[in-house]
């Protein structure tokens, strides 16, 4: 980074707004801002606005209602429903998935003809749309005749309704979001093992640690960056993603797969209480908003360290 | 000694590759159920093997039973064109951040990264109301706009331009270049490995969107493939139409799968020093 500001500070300072360099960085950065205003801050400040404000059925004007869209969100059973999905969702997708992504790397940290073949093959389920996953899944689900079903029948277990059932679907959607998650964080994990160099490990050989003894005191603490960097991508997935929800259960059966997202599409788009729908979008606006501010700095080396 | 390595290797490798085509078991049903004859009947529609005579029928059903061509012309369209102008924004943008010194510019960096954790999906409703407002509801415009700027290429770029060394920017200025010749022909050749790299996550994440073309478009006439394939699955009832499904399935995910086999290298990498989408 080139920094003249120490050298010749006051000088610079009393130019400051008004020199070619500075009026040619707001000229580049204008774009982007432009955008970014538009379909960034500006939405962000415009919601938390408009969640002060409602529209009666028949009414041909928004009242300021003060916290009256809130009281009414939170009385809300459906949402808060949706927000207890989301964190068992979210607890039992994020887990998992780091979990199984960060085993695939361990067997395949080592690049090989037939090792590169497998990691295309784990990595493969995330390229694909999200809604192409949930039409081949709810094959997977379909009752007796599904892929799920015709093959445990063959080891003898009767057929599961895994969509159909309150107690089960949330749990089969679940398991989607980790087989199509965990091949991606596998490869950051890879990016983070490759980087641990080789000497750690014969320091360790030669104090006599054994296989375990070098995953838990060498391979783990030297992953912490990866392991939150992609904790924290799994995080916002989980709230960003519920293309499959809109195809597979429609929230359904009886609110069993109700996410927070999928309500706020849900009340914008069907049931028209757009003063709900905005309302739940500033709380989770302010989720992300919390995430952020822990861990910026987490995504800042994160990506530092990928590139 | 070089027994038991050995056996550790071929357990191993025995249990890695089932993981493996577990894993790709859905995939694997779909090109069979694809190709499957249409009369074959539902209680073995999902048998993995293929004890039949392929036929093409299902593709050539699910081609003819919705709007394919409009709809990969929709979404083609819509890759496109958010690319194009995303190159721009983030170069221009990176340059800014790597090269030029000005004021306020670590606090508008972070204002920048703050679109890496408020992505657009989680503001659609107010981003559905400014779309209404600008007169771009339903238009193939509005489902690109929200996605002209990405803090995630600008951050990209901006790592790659300071470490290119600034000597060869010197150098060509010597030579009389201007900035913008500057750019054209040192950083950004420099830079191409991760402007492809963002090129191709940038591609497949629009390809694959769903919810915000969703809510944004409303005549057929604007409607992406994700959108298709949505109401084409949730359309289909009996069980002898999943061969159907998974023709259609198929013809959405194509292209990204024969580019995804051709350059698998270079998919892994670009996915590897990307994260965010």
């Amino acid at each position: 980074m080139r920094d003249n500001t120490t050298t010749h500070g006051k000088k610079r300072l009393v130019k400051s707004f008004f020199n070619a360099e500075h009026i040619k960085a707001w000229l580049y950065l204008s774009p982007a801002l432009l955008f970014l205003l538009l379909f960034t801050y500006y939405p962000m400040v415009q919601v938390l606005w408009d969640s002060f404000f409602h529209r009666p059925y028949g009414a041909d004007k928004e009242l300021f209602v003060g916290f009256d869209n809130y009281s009414r969100l939170l009385n809300d059973e459906n949402f808060i429903t949706a927000v207890k999905n989301n964190f068992i969702y979210a607890i039992g997708t994020v887990i998992p998935s780091i979990v199984i992504g960060f085993g695939f790397a361990l067997c395949l940290t080592q690049s090989s003809r037939f090792k590169n073949c497998i990691r295309s093959l784990l990595f493969f389920p995330t390229l694909v749309p999200l809604v192409a996953a949930a039409a081949l899944w709810m094959f997977i689900y379909f009752p007796g005749i599904g892929l799920l079903d015709y093959y445990l029948a063959k080891l003898g277990i009767q057929s599961t309704d895994w969509l159909g059932s309150p107690d089960n679907a949330l749990y089969s959607l679940m398991m989607l979001t980790i087989w199509k998650n965990a091949g991606f964080y596998m490869l950051f994990f890879i990016a983070g093992l490759q980087g641990i160099g080789e000497e750690y490990y014969e320091a360790a050989s030669l104090e006599g640690a054994g296989w375990w003894q070098k995953l838990r005191y060498v391979t783990l603490p030297l992953l912490g960056p990866t392991s939150a960097f992609v904790f924290v991508i799994a995080l916002i997935h989980v709230f960003t993603h519920v293309d499959h929800v809109i195809v597979m259960t429609l929230g359904g059966p009886m609110g069993s797969t109700n996410l927070v997202l999928y309500y706020i599409y849900q009340n914008a788009h069907e049931f028209n209480d757009l003063a709900k729908a905005t309302t739940a979008t500033v709380l989770s606006v302010m989720v992300l908003l919390a995430i952020s501010f822990f861990s910026i700095r987490t995504m800042e080396r994160g990506i530092h360290y990928e590139s | 000694m070089n027994l038991k390595k050995y056996i550790g290797a071929a357990v191993f490798f025995v249990l890695i590759s089932t993981v493996a085509i577990v894993w790709s078991a859905p995939f694997l049903w779909m090109i069979t159920a694809s190709f499957r004859p249409h009369t074959f009947g539902g209680l073995d529609m999902a048998s993995l093997w293929p004890n039949f005579v392929p036929t093409i029928d299902n593709y050539r059903m699910a081609w003819e039973s919705t709007e394919f061509v409009l709809y990969y012309i929709n979404t083609i369209i819509i890759v496109i064109g958010i690319l194009a102008v995303q190159l721009v924004t983030i170069t221009l943008a990176a340059y800014a951040f790597a090269r030029l010194d000005f004021p306020f510019r670590t606090f508008l960096f972070y204002l920048f990264l703050l679109q890496l954790m408020i992505v657009p999906p989680i503001l659609i409703v107010p981003n559905l109301k400014t779309m209404v407002t600008l007169g771009l509801y339903d238009t193939l415009i509005g489902v690109m706009a929200p996605y002209f700027a990405s803090a995630f290429g600008t951050f990209l770029l901006r790592q790659t331009f300071k470490s290119i060394p600034r000597d060869f920017e010197d150098a060509a200025v010597i030579d009389g270049c201007s900035w913008f010749q500057v750019l054209r022909y040192v950083l950004i050749p420099l830079a191409k490995p991760a402007l492809i790299a963002f090129s191709i996550v940038s591609v497949v994440a629009h390809w694959n969107e769903y919810l915000w073309p969703l809510m944004v478009t409303d005549s057929p006439g604007k409607r992406t493939l994700t959108i298709g394939l949505a109401s084409f699955t949730r359309g289909a009832e009996g069980a002898s139409e999943w061969g159907l499904i998974a023709a259609g399935t198929m013809l959405v995910m194509l292209p990204l799968m024969l580019l995804f086999f051709a350059f698998q290298k270079q998919f892994i990498n670009s996915f590897m020093f990307s994260g965010i989408k």
